[in-house]
């Protein structure tokens, strides 16, 4: 894993510095306008909106208004295409990536979780996405639920397609749907415990044999810096 | 001779009274018709528990997960160039279409472009991956429907798209061809002409295709006013690809969406259809393997010189961030949500796969259709188990 360092010095610190250059001035005329009637639809439900400019557009509801900015999304808004349907467990993997030559993660299970775009208060976080047929626009929404006996209203009711993704995602993270009509396993034999996807659920089989993990990514004799590498790929 | 026992003599009673007291009051009992998991139409492992009442179908719910293999945990703990050999296999008809939406997600968070030359062939194994994909659904739907003729000319002509691929990628079913930054290798010598003569036998196949199977009257019989989905509920649902477009919605994500890949380079046609019914889906696929040798042809023509490799460190690492990425795969819409934390592999990786939402729409659309018309809706749906589990 030595290697590692050298490449974040080099090629990570452009990539974080080139979005935030280009987000401040540059309006997205096609999302923005969405996300303000969206605000202006829901009120301080909208805990936080994110627009990359001519690639997406995120917003975090409280969980609370999640089927009200469903309804409000495809009847108001013309979203009526409805994508998918999930969560995020933000909890670090205590398990780490399961190589044989990693070094044992610790996991701090108090310290506050880092949650990607739009932050989050919670270790849950649905995610959702619906867009608008006919064009490339569309939205991803976020709702933090409650850390225990996490729960969110359904989208079945709304968006019929929601309704084998809420069941997926009821048996993989164990977050209940309020008003789903049918809230039963779709994947997982009737008898399982546990919610595999859960960060906390061991992937058993990786763990009885580690994967070898960095052997076919060691670095070739010679090579130093990317220079090099770029070079070489070339000539291939 | 032996004489019949007394219990023998008893059933026989009873199972004459029981014709008997259906043939006076003609009662249908209910009747619970399990489809699958072992079913040529179900492309995999699909279940489907069917309540009957007489001939009609009053519910059915299907029952996926036979073929659950649990990718979503598996990227995990994985890295970023070991996760396409994963995703190669969940539409495994359509191999190649697999990667190239998790490749994407992977450049935008690292903000790096695959060369020209990279992308446009991108484009060209992107759509002869759909090509091989829906050229077998066309055999099959025949096969699926009575006639056998079809399925043996489809393996027939796939096979020259698979000889394609495995000359350049030396996989005829998981190529895993495609790399952050580019693609494994570049074409070799005398490719593109082969590949010219080949997308030539495609469309001699469409037409074919449409003299055997399109224009014959037990096939529209069969399939014509059979599962009508609305647009409205196929938006609803989720429905992607040739299912949506065959409900009369004119989107296409090639068309509609900015891609880095060279779709926009050719000229080509989103075909709809207004029916929404077995036989549009089947029809708008047919359309859709004709564009896209269209799209193959007029790209060969013009594939940009220049290195197939963007400058990649040699261990990849992604910033930290989310994106959405999707493409217009063989299927319907096919996405990755991959959620990075700067590490060598996701942290998280939703996969949106379109069998999925597309299957999702059976209990709606096969209440009170007949028995044999569940197996031409579920051969017009077209479905992979791969991408339904995942």
């Amino acid at each position: 894993m030595q290697p590692d360092d050298a490449v974040t010095s080099e090629e990570g610190a452009p990539v974080e510095a080139a979005p935030a250059e280009e987000e401040a001035p540059v309006r997205d005329e096609l999302r923005a306008p969405v996300l303000e009637a969206l605000e202006a639809a829901l009120g301080d439900a909208v805990v936080a909106t994110e627009v990359r400019p001519g690639q997406d557009a995120w917003a975090r509801i409280r969980v609370d208004a999640w089927g009200e900015a469903a309804r409000v999304l495809r009847e108001e808004l013309g979203f009526t295409y409805f994508c998918f349907l999930s969560a995020v467990d933000w909890l670090p993997s205590p398990f780490g990536k399961s190589e044989d030559d990693a070094a044992p993660v610790a996991v701090d299970p108090g310290a506050p979780f880092d949650h990607g775009t739009t932050g989050g208060d919670t270790r849950f976080q649905l995610i959702a996405r619906v867009e608008r047929p006919g064009t490339g626009l569309g939205i991803t929404l976020k709702a933090d639920v409650a850390d225990d006996a996490p729960a969110a209203p359904t989208w079945s009711t709304v968006y019929l397609g929601a309704n084998w993704h809420e069941r997926e995602c009821w048996e993989m993270f164990g977050i209940t749907f309020d008003g789903h009509p049918n809230l039963s396993h779709l994947y997982l034999p009737g008898e399982f415990e546990g919610h595999p996807l859960r960060k906390d659920f061991p992937l058993i089989s990786r763990m009885v044999k580690p994967w070898p993990g960095l052997v076919d990514v060691e670095p070739m004799p010679g090579e130093t810096n990317d220079e090099e590498e770029g070079a070489e790929v070339a000539a291939e | 001779m032996t004489a019949i026992t007394e219990r023998q003599q008893r059933a026989y009673i009873g199972a004459v009274a029981a014709e008997a007291r259906v043939n006076v009051e003609l009662e249908t009992e209910g009747m619970t018709l399990n489809i699958g998991p072992q079913h040529p139409a179900t492309h995999g492992t699909l279940r489907i528990v069917v309540q009957l009442d007489g001939e009609q179908v009053i519910a059915a719910e299907p029952m996926p997960g036979y073929m659950h293999r649990g990718y979503e945990k598996l990227t995990e703990v994985r890295t970023y160039p070991q996760v396409t050999t994963l995703v190669n296999r969940i539409d495994w008809l359509g191999h190649f279409a697999n990667e190239v939406p998790f490749i994407l997600a992977a450049e935008q968070l690292m903000d790096i472009e695959a060369p020209p030359r990279a992308q446009w062939i991108r484009t060209v194994f992107f759509e002869l991956a759909r090509q091989a994909n829906i050229t077998l659904f066309l055999g099959d739907l025949g096969a699926q429907i009575g006639a056998i003729t079809p399925v043996f000319y489809a393996f027939r002509d796939r096979e020259h798209i698979l000889n394609l691929m495995e000359s350049v990628t030396g996989g005829r079913f998981h190529p895993n061809f495609d790399r952050i930054g580019g693609l494994k290798d570049d074409l070799p010598k005398g490719w593109i002409e082969e590949c010219k003569g080949v997308m030539g036998r495609v469309k001699g196949f469409c037409d074919q295709m449409e003299d055997l199977l399109f224009g014959n009257e037990i096939f529209q019989t069969r399939l014509r006013g059979i599962g009508v989905i609305p647009a409205d509920v196929a938006l609803s649902y989720g429905l992607s690809g040739a299912n949506l477009r065959a409900s009369g919605v004119d989107w296409d994500l090639r068309r509609d969406r900015d891609y880095p890949l060279a779709w926009k380079e050719a000229d080509w046609k989103v075909w709809t259809h207004p029916d929404g019914d077995s036989f549009a889906r089947c029809w708008v696929r047919l359309q859709e393997v004709r564009e896209s040798a269209k799209i193959v042809e007029q790209l060969l023509d013009g594939i940009p010189s220049g290195p197939i490799m963007a400058k990649v460190p040699r261990i990849i690492k992604v910033p930290a961030g989310e994106a959405w990425v999707s493409t217009e795969n063989p299927l319907g819409e096919m996405g990755y949500y991959v959620v990075s934390k700067g590490d060598l592999g996701p942290f998280r990786c939703k996969i949106r796969s379109a069998s999925f939402n597309n299957v999702s729409v059976i209990p709606w659309v096969m209440k009170g259709v007949y028995v044999p018309d569940v197996i031409a809706i579920l051969a017009s749906l077209y479905f992979i188990l791969g991408d339904i589990d995942r």
